[in-house]
């Protein structure tokens, strides 16, 4: 792989470790007294949120959306990127006179727990020890990650959601959010995602973790106190995660087998094909913006999502009693959270008799989909978030501009 | 019990909304606010109606993605799904009325789908074209072929409608499943109510469809 000039590397990873004790966001401060209980049994604390912000929230605090980020996602929604310069991760969703108006409601995305943007993680320094914790951070859960989240919302005095949405882990928060917190969610819109994760999925996980593991420069968890990095292992992860993002008729679309910037094949190991080539940079371009070990405990905490085994085995109990109204989303290409698996969230919250809507759409860009330009996306979170508000008796924004 | 759910505003109601007798019809026997299921929603049309008109916590299931996607975007409840297959994940009286509107002819277990219905709810309406009308006789009787109609415009080989009854088939399968009729209502082809002194046989020959409301 080739890699960037060496002070180019060393400028962003700077910038990158920055933004994990003082990142360009908001954030809330936990003290010791205040530490986090979580699923494993011990506690985090003191920790720090993350979180950016869009839109004003509204004199009864009814018009909060609160977005959940994926796996390699982070708070910044629908800004600039401190890291990388580039446009916020949904910024096609979120803004002014966007399918989530900005005009209209007050839009939150906190960093997760166990991320490297600002709130507590891996990458943060362990008060008992003035070092990174480094594989001393506990083990988290998605749960955990929506605990912190509701400590958040207490903290800043906002009592419950309008709308609670987001796609994979994102999703996953989403499910999380609407059965531990019933009363405080008035609607939710899970996206391409499932109540527990698969075990294809888990195997594609432990591929990436262990190609971080087999990194020398990961140093057993210890990379930030040798001042060094696994980027090789961490790249090679991404690249293997990104095609499960995608699908084959994505790839064959964007790039059959042609040639990378050559006439012939080379009999040799360069990037011969353009997806190589396409892979090789998406792997590198990751390893800028992301920690390691962050990706070692998020993806664990995917791992270990099983919304029907923490109710007994039974998914729809984890819904009962529910009055959110849920709008299911799924995608035709997506292999790595299939349509199955919304549609059995669908079912347990039938059996509920719950208020529940689901939109299949038809796409070819896999599981990142949600991310894409997808006008049918738009319409239905337009459609959805706009009516759960009208029954929330939210005004509409003014003015006439669009 | 009741929640009362108002899923559009009534100025969302289409001008050619409110000109569907049979829907008007169905509307009519629903209480207002009450929690309802249509299954076989469409574009959501008698979802639209029943929330302007009578403030209902309306839901509905749809067989086409499009339908269902159109739907969602309006703000309506709406999830994909069979009424053959998809209406055992219910809980027993989960709704005060079901709706099948037009839809009853195209399942594969019309009965099941009736029992399913009155479980799910505490009374169900259905509505069907009625195979018994005259014209549809006449065809059949004169012409030699399977009859085509204003409401059953499909030939034989490309039809949807896989289990058409008469109105008279219709009140068999009300008695086998033990389903009481609480209103009965037949439409002439002008969409026009046909009076109730008019005695069975010739609500089942000028009846083009005909609509329902059961209880156990």
């Amino acid at each position: 792989m080739s890699e960037a000039p060496t002070s180019q590397v060393l400028r962003d990873h700077s910038v990158r470790l920055d933004q994990i004790a003082n990142p360009q966001s908001e954030i809330v401060h936990f003290g010791a007294d205040e530490a986090l209980p979580l699923d494993c049994g011990e506690v985090l604390g003191p920790y720090s949120v993350a979180y950016q912000t869009y839109g004003t929230l509204n004199a009864d605090k009814s018009n909060l959306v609160l977005v959940c980020h994926a796996l390699t996602g982070d708070q910044h929604v629908a800004n600039i990127h401190p890291v990388t310069g580039k446009s916020g991760w949904w910024e096609t969703m979120v803004g002014p006179g966007k399918p989530i108006d900005t005009n209209r409601f007050f839009v939150m995305c906190p960093n997760v727990i166990g991320g490297c943007m600002g709130s507590t993680g891996p990458s943060s320094i362990n008060p008992a020890t003035g070092r990174p914790y480094g594989l001393d951070f506990p083990v988290i859960t998605v749960a955990d990650m929506v605990r912190a989240q509701a400590r958040l919302l207490d903290h800043l005095g906002i009592p419950d959601v309008l709308c609670v949405l987001g796609g994979s882990m994102g999703g996953m928060q989403v499910l999380e959010w609407a059965a531990t917190y019933k009363d405080r969610v008035f609607s939710a819109v899970p996206i391409a995602c499932a109540a527990r994760h698969s075990s294809q999925n888990i195997a594609f996980h432990e591929v990436g973790r262990q190609a971080v593991m087999a990194d020398s420069d990961w140093c057993q968890g210890r990379y930030l106190d040798e001042g060094k990095s696994p980027r090789k292992g961490l790249a090679v992860a991404r690249m293997a995660a990104h095609i499960t993002y995608l699908s084959d008729d994505a790839l064959h679309r964007k790039f059959g087998r042609n040639l990378q910037d050559r006439d012939k094949i080379t009999f040799g190991f360069d990037a011969d094909f353009q997806v190589e080539s396409y892979l090789r940079h998406q792997g590198l371009s990751f390893v800028d913006r992301f920690d390691a070990n962050s990706y070692l405990y998020i993806t664990r905490a995917m791992d270990y999502f099983d919304l029907a085994a923490d109710h007994g085995g039974v998914l729809a109990n984890a819904f009962q009693g529910t009055k959110t109204r849920f709008c299911l989303v799924s995608f035709t290409s997506d292999w790595l959270f299939p349509t199955e698996e919304s549609r059995e969230i669908v079912h347990a919250l039938n059996a509920v008799a719950a208020n529940v809507s689901f939109v299949e759409l038809e796409t070819d860009g896999g599981h990142d989909s949600f991310l894409l330009h997808e006008p049918e996306l738009f319409d239905t979170i337009r459609g959805f978030v706009n009516a759960a508000a009208r029954q929330r008796g939210i005004p509409e924004a003014e003015g006439w501009l669009p | 019990m009741v929640a009362v759910n108002v899923n559009v505003p009534p100025h969302a109601l289409r001008p050619a909304e409110t000109s569907r007798v049979d829907l008007l019809l169905i509307a009519d026997m629903v209480a207002p606010g009450a929690r309802v299921l249509d299954i076989g929603c469409g574009d959501g049309t008698l979802l639209r109606l029943l929330a302007a008109k009578r403030d209902v916590d309306g839901r509905g299931i749809e067989l086409s993605q499009a339908g269902v996607n159109s739907c969602v975007a309006q703000g309506l409840g709406v999830i994909q799904g069979d009424a053959d297959t998809d209406l055992a994940y219910y809980p027993d009286n989960a709704f005060d009325y079901v709706i099948l509107s037009q839809t009853l002819q195209a399942t594969y277990s019309p009965r099941q789908v009736v029992e399913q219905l009155l479980r799910i709810g505490h009374r169900a309406i259905v509505s069907f074209p009625n195979f018994g009308h005259w014209r549809v006789r006449t065809q059949l009787l004169f012409g030699g072929k399977m009859p085509r109609t204003d409401n059953l415009p499909d030939r034989w080989y490309d039809t949807p409608n896989i289990h058409l009854c008469t109105i008279k088939d219709f009140l068999g399968l009300c008695r086998d499943v033990g389903a009481k009729v609480e209103r009965a209502v037949a439409l002439n082809a002008y969409g026009s109510k046909l009076g109730v002194s008019m005695p069975l046989f010739m609500q089942n020959l000028f009846g083009e469809q005909a609509v329902f409301l059961l209880s156990r």
